[in-house]
């Protein structure tokens, strides 16, 4: 819809968006109505919860950050060279996004466990074991989210107007600043959705967690771990802390969206 | 949590669906497979997970015929939606479990206070965390624990490829995998198996009556577990 005027739609666009709504809608409704509103405070207050809300917060963001270090400038090269195997290339950094996360988990866990390709050499030369570590966690979130920060900054760069490059390149600016004062500035709403989505999926992230980095309130127990362990013992907790996951999501997802995130 | 049962029953074939613990996973394959020959006009849906995560799906109103948990807990808790009795049928230990070979030179139960090993333990939410934690408790040992799995086969399979030096397991999942080794515990500590009906049925008790039969013995006793 556009915000200067209505458009005038098909009765049944309106029907099945509405269908729509309600496959994500009913959900949160069922959450909504299961939640012990009366204990509630009791229930987030519990250490459990408080250590598993550090620990999702903490390894959320740095899953980001990383993704973002290494995502973006993977992005520029796919979007901006050509070279053979680039569809593979591509192909394999989206990968995450339709593999099980268990899969991931466990993949990670043959290449960077102790016994793994990677990892053996890691834990023999430096003592650091990453499998059950809060950076077996971050690595973790950073598997399933960077697909998200690649596909949304690749995505605008390829529909940027390159004039504006070529132009500051011909006025002699080098390829640094032709990136940094140019380039990212013009696909920045892009960059901002980045951060947001790849943040949310790491927020969101269960499987891949728990098969590389385990089960430890404190360490390795981030939120959607505490739910699942607390769904099998004290469906109260479980309810109580889905709706903190819930609402931090929704909070920073709807702020966000309507501030900065037209892009999509 | 919803349940699908696989497809719809061909004609003339009934189905009932069995929810059995993790740790009967392999046992329950081969005694449905055996159930099913000798009685071809049943079909088995076999949905194998941890006792816990059974009993909430049963509470959410999933259609299920017959209910096997590794403990008495989470029988007694859908005790109202039981028809019949709850029998126990096989038993159950825990040993420690090690990556063959025992790199880590595991000796007992005192290991699990070393906080330079990486140990696992199940969830005490589920069968096998609860048993684990009577008997550490038992033993006077204080477990620095680096993971809590949510089921038993997660940890195995962690102590499988190595990546933990020793874990709690049952006795009959180090009997299942050829790369973990199992040594005993000395603290009597057993966990009881109990099966159930939850929807009445002539399937479903045939069923029941198949587990708790000889043929059905011999089939849990192959796999390690200790018989009522």
């Amino acid at each position: 819809m556009s915000e200067r005027g209505q458009t005038r739609l098909p009765r049944a666009i309106y029907v099945a968006g509405a269908a729509g709504l309600a496959i994500v809608a009913v959900p949160m409704i069922g959450l909504l109505v299961r939640t012990p509103w009366s204990d509630l405070g009791g229930l987030l207050a519990s250490d459990v919860v408080v250590d598993a809300l550090r620990l999702s917060l903490l390894s959320s963001i740095a899953a980001t950050l990383v993704a973002a270090i290494v995502g973006i400038p993977l992005a520029i090269v796919l979007a901006r060279t050509d070279f053979p195997g680039r569809s593979l290339v591509r192909g394999l950094v989206l990968l995450p996004l339709v593999l099980p996360p268990v899969v991931g988990g466990a993949a990670l866990l043959f290449a960077l466990g102790r016994r793994g390709v990677v990892g053996g050499p890691i834990a023999d030369l430096t003592g650091l074991v990453l499998p059950f570590s809060t950076l077996g966690v971050v690595l973790a979130a950073t598997f399933v989210s960077l697909p998200f920060m690649v596909l949304t900054v690749e995505g605008s760069l390829r529909n940027l107007d390159r004039r504006y490059e070529g132009a500051a390149t011909s006025l002699g600016a080098t390829p640094w600043t032709v990136l940094r004062r140019v380039t990212l500035p013009m696909v920045l709403p892009s960059l901002i959705s980045g951060f947001v989505l790849t943040w949310a999926r790491a927020l969101g992230e269960f499987g891949a967690t728990i098969t590389f980095a385990g089960n430890l309130p404190g360490k390795t127990q981030t939120l959607p771990l505490a739910v699942y362990v607390a769904l099998e013992q004290d469906r109260d907790a479980a309810v109580a802390i889905s709706l903190v996951l819930v609402a931090i999501s929704l909070i920073v997802l709807v702020s966000l969206r309507d501030r900065w995130w037209r892009a999509l | 949590m919803v349940l699908m049962a696989c497809g719809a029953p061909s004609a003339g074939r009934s189905e009932i669906v069995v929810s059995a613990a993790s740790s009967l996973s392999d046992a329950f394959t081969e005694m449905a497979e055996a159930f099913e020959a000798s009685n071809p006009d049943v079909a088995i849906t076999l949905n194998v997970g941890g006792s816990s995560s059974l009993r909430e799906q049963i509470l959410e109103g999933a259609a299920v015929d017959v209910f096997a948990s590794a403990d008495s807990r989470n029988i007694e808790d859908v005790s109202g939606e039981l028809v019949g009795p709850a029998r126990v049928f096989a038993r159950n230990v825990l040993q420690i479990g090690v990556p063959s070979g025992n790199p880590a030179h595991v000796v007992g139960l005192e290991d699990f206070e070393r906080s330079d090993l990486l140990l696992g333990v199940c969830a005490n939410s589920i069968p096998c965390g609860d048993l684990a934690e009577r008997v550490l408790a038992a033993a006077g040992v204080e477990a620095v624990v680096d993971t809590y799995e949510p089921n038993v086969r997660a940890l195995l399979g962690k102590i499988e490829a190595g990546e933990l030096d020793a874990g709690l397991v049952y006795a009959t999942d180090v009997e299942s995998s050829a790369a973990v080794d199992g040594l005993s515990v000395n603290v009597a500590h057993v966990s009881d198996y109990l099966i159930a009906m939850l929807d009445e049925s002539s399937e479903a008790s045939a069923f029941i009556d198949f587990v708790l039969s000889d043929t059905g013995r011999q089939i849990l006793e192959r796999h390690g577990f200790v018989l009522p």
